[in-house]
Parts: structure tokens; C-alpha cells; sequence
């Protein structure tokens, strides 16, 4: 890298930009290398600079030179760390030119930790630093997920708006006033100390499975988002190759492997959502899987479980059955068992009861269903509607698909539900499930 | 080093609960809120502190017109009011969130944290 001293926009040059020459090269390409080191420029720009507006803007200005210069020069041997040096000289000259420069180095001091940490500590990245500020708690939830999207996963605001199905002009609004607020309130960029790495690791799981959750079944409009699943999955495996040690993120990894991987086989040609048990097995992707199953492995190996190390485990369960009625159901309720010991919440409550269904029955697993009683949860509508039809209650089950249907607006799932009420024979009135009831 | 105030809001709902207590039950939190400043102090975080009189003692001016007119009683109306705060220094939120978090055991009331501008 140049010295201060050179001046001038001073990009990298000599032998690691000049391979490849003549290759053709779309802009297409040139982002895609982009957005996937955008959240290490960002990072270690912020890291020594100290502001995250320099940290983007000199970013956004390093892809600009690309897009010129690695259709002519080639692309360079290593374009992430050509992108880091010319994004950090870019941010040197802005500082230069701007007689802001001292405001900027002092901002640098707020957010700048120079302290070093113990050799034992949390392993250091810059990137894993920028996570743990991206998920701070005095963040609400709704940045840390824009934020993380944005700076770690260098989705433009338009992207995470379409994502979450806000105007881009909240998200960009979203995503100012937390920035504005990681400034003024002096979050730091740093790993938090030992003693609160747990604590701080869980709402930064937190924010990797709920983006995984809204692109897995989105809430409304579309029945997928599937590049948010896809970048829940990326920020889980960089989360985890920072944190290679830590169960619980290998757990997170694993669970939304295991989860991804039944995507190909989760909606039918005609779009309706296919319950697990009925989707075509030979459909899901066996890498996923595999790599899913060696991480349950090592954390069973560790013995230490936690709610997504469990979550992944009944995955496991899931994904090793042939077929689904060769699922080992024991297993799934004696997983469950454990995880509501950890967190016995009404939807933790319901899951298990479907498992419990499978190993005790309908009647046993509707009695459980009755007490959670989570009527604003439309899972809850369609467990207690699956139960009752296989009771043989075809009124009442068809009076519990139509309080899930109210509660949903997801298309792929609105089909299933609809075609799997109207299996079931006569309005809610009659008492004319005879049709659905197996016995004479 | 940046500074932050960390204010204790009273809160009306809690005053049957605190008009009830009898001195001998408000010892342990004195004593508490005694050991947090002395920490404070000793760590060299402590800027500042001071807990308020109550909302009725407050009189409010306005020197914004052509003359200062004084009123009886708060600013705001809002029901509840700050009873209480510590100025510190720290080196960031997560310092500063740290100490909030043994002021709030200390005094038994949730715990404002927020930044002082710079300069």
C-alpha cells in the first residue's frame, strides 16, 4: 500500500492487478466479487477509519474502479484484498480532501478500539467485530437485521427493502438512524469481553435465523425469498469459520443447512407448499445435508446443547429418514424433551406436540395442543386441524384451517391449506366427515 | 473520554410500593447505591451524581417571550420524572451498559442510558 505521503488516488498496482488480462469480464461478475467481500472491506476499513459512512463510501467508490479497470487489467489474483487496499487509499484521499479530517480521525477514537485483547481471547476479524456491532442490543431488531444485511452482506438498501417488503426510502431510514446511533452512543467495534460473548452471540443467532426465517416462508406476498435464506446461510458459515470453537453457531450453521436444504422439495409444480413428510426426499440437496449432519456430529461430540444445536438435531432426524414414515419420531420428541426443558415456550410446546402425535397419537398430542391454546399463531391452527382429521373430527378440523387461513397471507401455503380443508367433505355446518374418517 | 448520563426515572406506579417501605427496608438499598458510587469512583468512571427531590419541589421558567414567567411545578407533563443520575465517563456503550446494569441492581430502578454530545 502507497504512504500517506504519495497523494492522489493511489490504487494498487504491480503483479497481484495484472493477471488474467483480456479475460472478459461483465459487471455482473465484478459485483458478485464485490457483494462478497463487501462486509471485509467494510470491516476493515471501519476498523481504521472508525466511521462506517467513509467505510461505505469508499467501498462503493473501490467497485467504481473495478468495474473500470478489471475489464481492461483482468481481475486481480486476489480481488479482496485489491478491493480493501483501493477502498482504503479512497478513503485516505477523501480524508485529505476534506477539512473534516480531524472530526473524522477523533470520530475514529468512538468507535476504534486500540486495546488489545488478551492472546486467549475471542479470535479477531474485523468482520467479526463489525457483526457484533451490526447485532448490538441497544440496536432494535429491525436495524441489527438491516444493518447486517447491508454492511455484512452488502445487499443494497433496495434489496433488504424488497426483502422485508418496506418502502426502500424506511429501510434507507432504517438503516441511517442506526448508523447514527452506533456514532452518538458510542457502540463499539469491538468482540465483547468473555464474560458476555454468550449473551451478545445469541442476539447475533438471533438475527441470522430470523433473516433466515422471512427468506425460508416469507410472511406475506411471495412464498420465498430465496436470497435471504441464501445470505442467512452465508453469514452463518463466515459466523462460524470466525467462531469454529462455538457450539451454538456450528448448531445455527447446521440448522439452517439441514433446513435449506429441503428447499427444491418444499412446494409442489403448482405451488402449494408439500409438508415434510410428503416431499420427494430425492429432491433435496445431499451436500447440505451432509455437511448439516457432520456439524450435529461434532456437537453431539461436544455435549454441550443449546436451542439451535437441538433445533439442528431434530433436522438431523428429519433429513436421515428414507422416507417420512420411516422418521424416528422417539428420537424427535426425546430432542424436544430437552429443548423445552431449555425454553419452554408455547411454540417449542406446539412442535413437540406434532411429535408426540407420531409416537402416542392423535389424542394425547390434542390434549397438549389444547393448553398451549396459541390462537394467534396460525401453526397452531393447522397442528389442532391435522389432529382433529385424523381423530375423525372433520368439522372442527375444517373450522381450524379457516382460522389459519385468516391469520396467513404466504401463497404457497394458502394453496395447501385450502386444497387440504377441502378434502374434507361438507360445509363446517354438517357433521359429514364420514368421507375423511378411515373408519366405516 | 466520551460521557454518558445514567438517569433513574421515577415512576408513579411504583409509589405505593415505595411509600410503603419502611426505613429498615430502604437501608440495603442506600447501602448499595453507596458501594456503586464508591466503585465508580474508584474505577475513576465518576463524573457526577445526585438524586432529586421530589416532582413537587420543581418550579418552572420561561425566559423565551418578552418576559421570564415562573410557574409552579414540571416541565413535562408526563407522569413519570427523573429522580436521579450519575454522570460517567466511559469508553463506550458497552462500558457504560455495564455500570447502568449494577446501578439499576444497586437502586432498584431501571436504568436511562445516554450519551453526552461531544466537544
Amino acid at each position: 500500500m502507497s504512504g500517506p505521503a504519495s497523494g492522489g488516488a493511489s490504487d494498487p498496482v504491480g503483479p497481484e492487478a495484472s493477471s488474467a488480462t483480456g479475460r472478459e469480464l461483465g459487471h455482473g461478475a465484478v459485483e458478485l466479487v464485490f457483494r462478497e467481500e463487501y462486509g471485509r472491506i467494510v470491516a476493515s476499513l471501519t476498523r481504521r477509519f472508525g466511521d462506517l459512512d467513509l467505510a461505505e463510501d469508499a467501498a462503493a467508490e473501490a467497485l467504481a474502479v473495478a468495474l473500470e479497470r478489471w475489464p481492461v487489467d483482468g481481475v486481480p489474483a486476489n480481488p479482496g484484498a485489491w478491493l480493501v487496499t483501493t477502498a482504503g487509499n479512497r478513503a485516505l484521499d477523501r480524508l485529505r480532501r476534506e477539512s473534516r479530517r480531524e472530526t473524522k480521525q477523533e470520530a475514529a477514537v468512538m468507535l476504534h478500539d486500540d486495546t488489545p485483547h488478551a492472546p486467549t481471547g475471542p479470535i479477531e476479524d474485523d468482520r467479526l467485530r463489525l457483526i457484533f456491532t451490526c447485532c448490538h442490543p441497544a440496536l432494535a431488531p429491525e436495524a441489527r437485521v438491516a444493518l447486517t444485511l447491508r454492511l455484512l452482506g452488502g445487499l443494497s438498501v433496495a434489496e433488504i427493502a424488497e426483502g422485508f417488503l418496506v418502502p426502500e426510502t424506511t429501510m434507507a431510514q432504517r438503516i441511517t438512524r442506526a448508523k447514527r446511533k452506533i456514532a452518538a452512543a458510542h457502540i463499539p467495534f469491538r468482540v465483547p469481553a468473555e464474560a458476555d460473548l454468550p449473551e451478545r452471540l445469541g442476539a447475533v443467532h438471533a438475527v441470522l435465523y430470523l433473516i433466515f426465517n422471512e427468506g425460508y416462508l416469507a410472511t406475506s406476498g411471495v412464498s420465498t425469498r430465496d436470497d435471504l435464506a441464501v445470505e442467512a446461510v452465508r453469514l452463518a458459515r463466515l459466523l462460524h469459520g470466525l467462531l469454529p470453537d462455538d457450539v451454538e453457531t456450528a448448531g445455527l450453521l447446521a440448522l439452517l443447512l439441514l433446513t435449506e436444504a429441503r428447499r427444491p422439495s418444499r412446494f409442489g409444480s403448482d405451488g402449494a407448499l408439500v409438508p415434510l413428510g410428503e416431499q420427494d426426499r430425492g429432491g433435496w440437496h445431499r451436500e447440505l445435508i451432509d455437511e448439516g449432519h457432520a456439524l450435529v456430529r461434532t456437537c453431539l461430540r461436544v455435549g454441550r446443547p443449546g436451542r439451535y444445536q437441538l433445533l439442528a438435531a431434530i433436522n438431523a432426524v428429519h433429513t436421515d429418514a428414507p422416507s417420512g414414515a420411516d422418521t424416528a419420531w422417539d428420537q424427535i420428541v426425546q430432542l424436544y424433551d430437552q429443548l423445552v426443558a431449555l425454553d419452554p415456550s408455547p411454540v417449542v410446546r406446539l412442535n413437540r406436540a406434532v411429535a408426540v402425535g407420531e409416537v402416542d397419537g392423535p389424542d394425547v398430542a390434542l390434549a397438549d395442543v389444547e393448553r398451549i391454546g396459541l390462537t394467534t399463531y396460525h401453526p397452531w391452527h393447522v397442528v389442532r386441524a391435522e389432529l382433529l382429521r385424523r381423530l375423525g373430527r372433520g368439522a372442527e378440523a375444517r373450522g381450524s384451517y379457516d382460522a389459519a387461513l385468516a391469520l396467513i397471507d404466504n401463497p404457497g401455503e394458502v394453496l395447501y391449506l385450502t386444497r387440504r380443508r377441502d378434502q374434507l367433505a361438507g360445509p363446517p355446518a354438517e357433521s359429514s366427515s364420514a368421507r375423511e374418517n378411515p373408519l366405516p | 473520554m466520551p460521557q454518558f448520563m445514567l438517569s433513574v426515572h421515577h415512576d408513579p406506579a411504583e409509589d405505593e410500593r415505595m411509600g410503603a417501605m419502611t426505613p429498615e427496608e430502604m437501608q440495603p438499598i442506600f447501602e448499595a447505591v453507596d458501594a456503586f458510587n464508591t466503585a465508580l469512583q474508584a474505577d475513576g468512571a465518576w463524573v457526577f451524581a445526585g438524586g432529586l427531590q421530589p416532582i413537587e419541589a420543581s418550579t418552572c421558567v420561561d425566559n423565551t417571550g418578552e418576559s421570564s414567567i415562573v410557574t409552579d411545578g414540571p416541565f413535562s407533563e408526563s407522569k413519570e420524572y427523573l429522580g436521579g443520575f450519575w454522570i460517567i465517563e466511559a469508553a463506550d456503550l458497552d462500558t457504560a451498559l455495564a455500570w447502568a446494569a449494577r446501578g439499576s441492581r444497586a437502586c432498584q430502578g431501571k436504568v436511562e442510558v445516554r450519551p453526552f454530545q461531544g466537544e
